[in-house]
């Protein structure tokens, strides 16, 4: 088969157009650069792909999706388009006795069309964990290396929330928050009286009009993703400033497969697969940016093997693949008599939660190292499939008493999600699978997980707290998890946060990591990892926000290099 | 020229964005461009239905079971005018597992009526009717009759899927007094909160 080539060379090839890829390619081409921007999935069309608005009962599964698939736990037929824990033709692997999941997002903007929003910085601390306890590493960067960025990120993208001047959460540029919701003003009351840090939550939603966007219309759907752009994603709000520049190449259906080193050690191509022809593509260019997702961007540079890069590019310290977290999460939830009584009212809000539990025991000795926040929601939020699950298995019955009791009970249920920091392990890595491939002929990723003991007393001390705020609030705690098990105290498996983070790690030594703290690869001067994969450690902070501010500082160094002629 | 739906989604989502004549999206012309959308995907619909995998008795059996478990009463319709049966017959053509836990269940059920009163389910008397669904709605009674453990675990699945079916439907969502899926300018808060 022949290999075709694009003649041009651009000034700089990014791979995947989420949060990270789609950040590089505002600020390169508003700076000036050409850049290509790949991408392995669709265009995305908010007209026609996000359903917002929609009632289940407008679409024939009512949500549920073909065969019911989200009530087998995958997703949810609302949910802004191509995302899925299982792509036909694209499969990974968990090595035997680790369980891992991988969400992946195949369209413009990747998983941006449908996250959470929640746009936390890191704290000062979190850049230093080894000098403060010992595990882990410290980043290369401080928080006051980042702080400018996090101020641009916000400014631009639009973020809402209040200064509180709490240590472990730095406040930002924020837009005004929106009014709590009655489950927020209950646990609230619940958490000021257990010293608990309850306050408005940070998301990358607009409370005001900003940026030429439209203000939110408080529909409760962000995930559904935004007709008016009122929330952020980078299909949206990163991508048409960088088409407008007309230096932007928007290349869809391209599966990169491999980056391409020249004789002098440099990336000089990537060669990716044009998923309409089957055909294999290059497109050259005089730097690169990986920002294919944090496992993604791993699997590209291990397959991207040459004699001069043996064991994959940038990875003469062995580290890409390693250094594998996620996000500590065990969920739990209660029940509220008082929320029976409430008269039916306009609950939606924002797609996410007005308030959250900042991490708060900071200041004292824990029974585990590092910490969580807490996010919350319930009430009488638009009914969906399997919003009645529990109820019925504990009712039982049938008839109009169970109808009635559906009504008495629905939106009188609050729900605690904790999400905390892991401890890296060795453990918890992936590798390129020995046997398999995918449809485009790829070699595929496998996985291996394993909790330490650290994540678990973090999962009970969760288990606990939402039991203490349930019962202060007047509620009744449901919840039940057991110590051991495939589960202990709930800790959801590797991946299902959707945090994954730290393949490609920065630091100071190139011997102990792959990147500099501008996402630079020590081994290759013309490629960058800009995405969740260039992360040393993964704070309780989500951590998109903290991805935008690294990509927009490694695109600022990028043009400053090629200013200097260095590209 | 008229104004088409994709002009106005159009302006909403990239003239506003790139800076041109539409700096602010005014919320009316928002809520009318989804309007339009919601028009469109209703009329995609309105058709009689044709079950998808049951057969004519199974899906009879079907219809009167939805009927049993969210009855049409004083307050509102039920999960068969809410088109509960429609909905489980479509995921269940989808799904090979549903089509045996459901295609088997009813059969059980026909079987079960057959063995004790010598009719099928829908040829029982309402009373037989309701003396087999009072022995399979409730776990604990397979502790006394092992043989009733399958029609409980039937039973328990299809009244989730009639819940499904029926509270996402424009009745049941009535129903239940869900107000929202609007736009407004500013969220409002929470009307005062009765004490616990």
């Amino acid at each position: 088969m022949q290999v075709k080539r694009t003649p041009k060379t651009y000034d700089v090839c990014i791979i995947g157009s989420g949060a990270s890829g789609g950040t590089a390619a505002k600020v390169l081409t508003e700076g000036g650069l050409s850049v290509a921007l790949l991408e392995a999935g669709p265009p995305v069309v908010p007209e026609t792909d996000y359903k917002e608005h929609v009632w289940p009962y407008e679409l024939p599964h009512r949500g549920a999706g073909v065969g019911g698939r989200a009530r087998q736990g995958l997703e949810d037929e609302f949910l802004a388009p191509n995302g899925a824990w299982e792509i036909e033709g694209e499969p990974y692997v968990s090595a035997p006795g680790s369980k891992f999941r991988w969400f992946r997002s195949r369209i413009v903007g990747g998983r941006t069309n449908h996250w959470g929003r929640i746009a936390l910085r890191m704290a000062p601390v979190d850049f230093k964990v080894r000098s403060h306890d010992g595990m882990g590493d410290d980043w290369p960067l401080t928080y006051d290396d980042v702080a400018p960025y996090y101020d641009k990120v916000e400014s631009y993208i639009g973020v809402f929330g209040t200064k509180e001047n709490i240590s472990s959460a730095p406040d930002g540029i924020f837009l005004p928050p929106p009014k709590p919701r009655c489950t927020e003003t209950i646990i609230k009351k619940a958490c000021d009286h257990l010293n608990i840090l309850c306050i408005p939550s940070r998301l990358a939603i607009l409370t005001q009009p900003h940026n030429g966007r439209a203000a939110c219309h408080y529909c409760a759907q962000c995930g559904r993703g935004c007709i008016t752009a009122s929330n952020f994603s980078s299909s949206q709000v990163m991508i048409p400033p960088a088409q407008k520049t007309g230096r932007l190449a928007l290349i869809t259906g391209a599966m990169a497969r491999e980056l391409v080193v020249g004789k002098d050690g440099k990336v000089e191509s990537v060669s990716y697969i044009d998923k309409a022809t089957r055909e294999e593509k290059r497109i050259h260019a005089r730097a690169f940016i990986v920002a294919a997702s944090t496992c993604e961007s791993a699997r590209l540079l291990l397959n991207s093997k040459s004699n001069l890069f043996p064991d994959g590019l940038a990875n003469s310290s062995g580290v890409v693949g390693r250094n594998l977290m996620d996000t500590v999460g065990s969920n739990g939830g209660g029940y509220f008599p008082q929320l029976e009584k409430m008269p039916p009212h306009n609950h939606d809000g924002v797609g996410g939660m007005h308030m959250y539990l900042p991490w708060w025991k900071f200041d004292r000795k824990n029974d585990f190292l590092r910490g969580y926040h807490t996010e919350f929601g319930g009430g009488r939020g638009m009914p969906g499939v399997g919003e009645f699950d529990g109820l019925c298995n504990k009712f039982e019955g049938y008839g109009s008493a169970l109808k009635q009791e559906c009504k008495k009970k629905y939106g009188a249920y609050i729900g605690f999600s904790g999400r905390g920091e892991m401890i890296p392990n060795e453990n918890c890595y992936c590798e390129i699978d020995p046997a398999a491939v995918d449809q485009w002929g790829i070699p595929v990723l496998r996985f291996h997980w394993k909790w330490s003991d650290n994540e678990i007393k973090m999962a009970k001390d969760m288990q606990e707290t939402y039991r203490e705020i349930v019962e202060a609030a007047g509620g009744i705690y449901l919840t039940s998890t057991k110590p051991d098990g495939s589960h202990p105290y709930g800790i959801a498996d590797g991946g299902v946060i959707i945090h994954e983070v730290g393949t490609v790690r920065m630091g100071e030594h190139p011997a102990t990591s792959a990147l500099n703290q501008y996402c630079q690869a020590h081994d290759v001067k013309n490629l960058f990892v800009t995405d969740g994969a260039s992360f040393v450690t993964n704070a309780d902070k989500n951590p998109t926000l903290t991805i935008m501010a690294l990509t927009w500082r490694a695109s600022d160094y990028l043009l400053d290099q090629a200013k200097k002629g260095n590209l | 020229m008229p104004i088409s739906r994709r002009d106005i989604l159009k302006s909403l989502t990239f003239t506003a964005i790139t800076g041109s004549v539409l700096r602010v999206i005014p919320l009316e012309a928002a809520e009318y461009a989804h309007r339009m959308v919601r028009a469109e995907k209703a009329a995609a619909e309105n058709q009689a239905y044709a079950p998808k995998f049951f057969s004519a008795h199974a899906y009879k059996t079907l219809q009167s079971l939805c009927q049993t478990i969210i009855p049409s009463d004083d307050d509102a319709k039920g999960a068969v005018e809410a088109g509960a049966p429609e909905f489980i017959d479509l995921i269940t053509s989808e799904n090979k597992e549903y089509q045996v836990s459901l295609g088997g269940g009813l059969m059980w059920l026909d079987n079960t009526c057959l063995d004790r009163y010598g009719s099928a389910y829908l040829d029982c008397t309402p009373a037989q009717q309701k003396e087999i669904l009072d022995l399979i709605a409730y776990k604990k009674n397979a502790k006394q009759d092992p043989s009733l453990g399958q029609g409980i675990e039937f039973f328990a699945f299809l009244r989730k899927l009639t819940a499904d079916g029926f509270f996402t439907s424009e009745i049941g969502i009535a129903y239940l007094g869900y107000i929202g899926n609007t736009f407004v300018r500013e969220f409002p808060g929470c009307p005062p909160v009765p004490e616990a």
